[in-house]
């Protein structure tokens, strides 16, 4: 009986902790979300979240793009060659982009740049007492920290995938045209007449949702950082982790929604 | 004035504060002293709400500061961190004029940049330095420069977080100068928490000592020496015999 119990009680402290864990998450989001909507705004702290999400991710998104458009056109080309497909290259680096590596990647990307970036930012703040400091200043950390970041990132995100998504449609056109021999002209042609504005309207709506949860992640694991130096590194490396997982997870539950008939 | 009435806070099994009751009478200087961690730095938390007690009340001029309009309440504190906890974004004089840049009390920029440069001056700073960023600055300047935040707004309580750690002996001695002078010309109330004696009878007017989760002793600073109480003795002297277990 003791043996079932201590067996039990080993799977049933980790799961609790574990719904522990995405309820303390959830409310955290509930609350960053409802002071988006209640002034004060710090509109000098969004803007400079704007630009250090959107601006200074550029290169980052812009190479991860081209270089998985221009992988993705070859993979295409040598698969659909054993059934004489190779002239869908352009339309499967089209939908396989919009529809799924541009959203994710830059997602990912996003989480590994920005959620680091923010967590271990708020982390050291909140060790070196400037959040206590910040409260004593009549300033929500809510809202100076975490608003301006996550209201940033949902906004400036979508750009990106954007961007990502043109940028990856480049790179299988430039492999497509310049070593697999396609048209320049016909290429292109297939490509904007084979996507459709759901694609892209999800695309964009996946990089919504995916900016929202790296911003979130890294402004949550922050704010719970423990002490000194452990605990940003801990914060830091727990950001990135829920935040990819999440990212993934909320990319099924999306292409599920757009997608399923 | 600041009454603290049978303050309680526990962090799990560990109880830290079990039945804190002290008074902070209006314009004076109160020192808390006491061992690392007894308990010194969760007692301002509390007092600031950064940290809710677990029972106990808190009056603030014989108002109960959990049911105090939160902004109102904490447009009347300044607080010295022990770290400076200047934020690393901003610049020198961004970091003192940060109330006076936002919120109720917000001030055109040149007013706002204007009076923290004053600030920096009082605490014995250059214009100069309002444009450098906290990392530029020694451990010394960091501390002036959190003092120099701590009264931007003119506050009337001030607390004061271990003012002196981490600095040599002659900058200590001037920042406990700085304490005094600036408490004494803005009338204010003060409350800081230390274990430097000579902070002690630098800054205190009264002064309390806090163990085991309790206030052990409080009085005039002047009678400090002389309280016959063993645990205050044995602190002062910094004595390793006495009431006072030390670990070794």
């Amino acid at each position: 009986m003791n043996l079932a119990a201590t067996f039990l009680a080993r799977i049933g402290a980790p799961v609790l902790a574990f719904l522990a864990a995405i309820g303390r998450v959830a409310i955290y989001a509930a609350e960053a979300i409802s002071h988006i909507a209640r002034p004060p705004f710090y509109f000098k702290e969004f803007v400079q979240s704007v630009i250090s999400i959107g601006y200074f991710s550029l290169p980052v998104v812009g190479l991860t793009a081209i270089f998985t458009g221009g992988a993705l056109a070859l993979q295409i080309y040598a698969g659909g060659s054993r059934f004489s497909a190779e002239a869908v290259v352009p339309q499967i680096v089209a939908i396989g982009m919009v529809r799924e590596l541009g959203p994710v990647l830059v997602g990912l990307m996003i989480a590994a740049r920005v959620t680091s970036s923010i967590a271990a930012e708020i982390a050291t703040m909140k060790v070196t007492e400037q959040i206590d400091a910040l409260v004593t200043l009549s300033t929500h950390p809510m809202k100076y920290l975490t608003v301006p970041r996550v209201l940033a990132a949902l906004i400036v995100v979508p750009l990106l995938v954007g961007l990502g998504d043109i940028i990856g449609v480049m790179g299988g056109f430039l492999v497509g045209t310049k070593q697999l021999g396609f048209n320049p002209t016909t290429y292109m042609k297939n490509t904007i007449d084979f996507l459709e504005a759901p694609d892209v309207w999800s695309s964009l709506a996946k990089g919504a949702v995916f900016g929202f949860i790296a911003a979130l992640m890294g402004c949550y694991y922050g704010m719970q950082a423990g002490r000194g130096a452990q605990g940003v590194g801990r914060a830091t490396k727990s950001s990135v982790e829920a935040a990819a997982v999440l990212i993934l997870a909320a990319n099924f539950v999306l292409t599920s929604l757009f997608f399923s008939t | 004035m600041i009454e603290l009435r049978d303050l309680h806070k526990s962090f799990g099994d560990k109880k830290v504060l079990q039945g804190v009751n002290l008074t902070i009478p209006k314009g004076e200087s109160m020192v808390v002293i006491g061992g690392s961690g007894t308990g010194k730095s969760v007692l301002i938390k509390c007092i600031l709400g950064l940290v809710p007690p677990s029972s106990g009340v808190i009056l603030l001029d014989g108002e109960d500061v959990a049911k105090a309009e939160r902004d109102a309440f904490l447009a009347r504190f300044g607080m010295l961190f022990q770290g400076g906890a200047l934020f690393d974004s901003l610049s020198v004089w961004q970091n003192v004029s940060f109330r006076l840049l936002r919120g109720s009390l917000k001030r055109p920029k040149a007013e706002a940049r204007e009076i923290a440069i004053d600030k920096l001056r009082r605490v014995g700073l250059s214009p100069e330095v309002a444009d450098l960023y906290p990392a530029e600055l020694s451990g010394g300047m960091q501390k002036r420069v959190g003092l120099a935040r701590a009264i931007a707004a003119e506050p009337e309580i001030i607390f004061f977080d271990e003012p002196t750690t981490g600095l040599d002996p002659i900058m200590a001695g001037v920042i406990n100068e700085l304490i005094r002078e600036i408490v004494t010309e803005m009338g204010a109330t003060a409350m800081t928490i230390t274990h430097d004696m000579t902070s002690v009878r630098a800054i205190a007017d009264k002064v309390a000592m806090l163990h085991d989760g309790m206030i052990q002793w409080t009085g005039p600073v002047g009678e400090m020496d002389n309280s016959g109480d063993p645990y205050l003795d044995q602190f002062i002297h910094g004595r390793a015999e006495g009431p006072i277990e030390s670990v070794r």
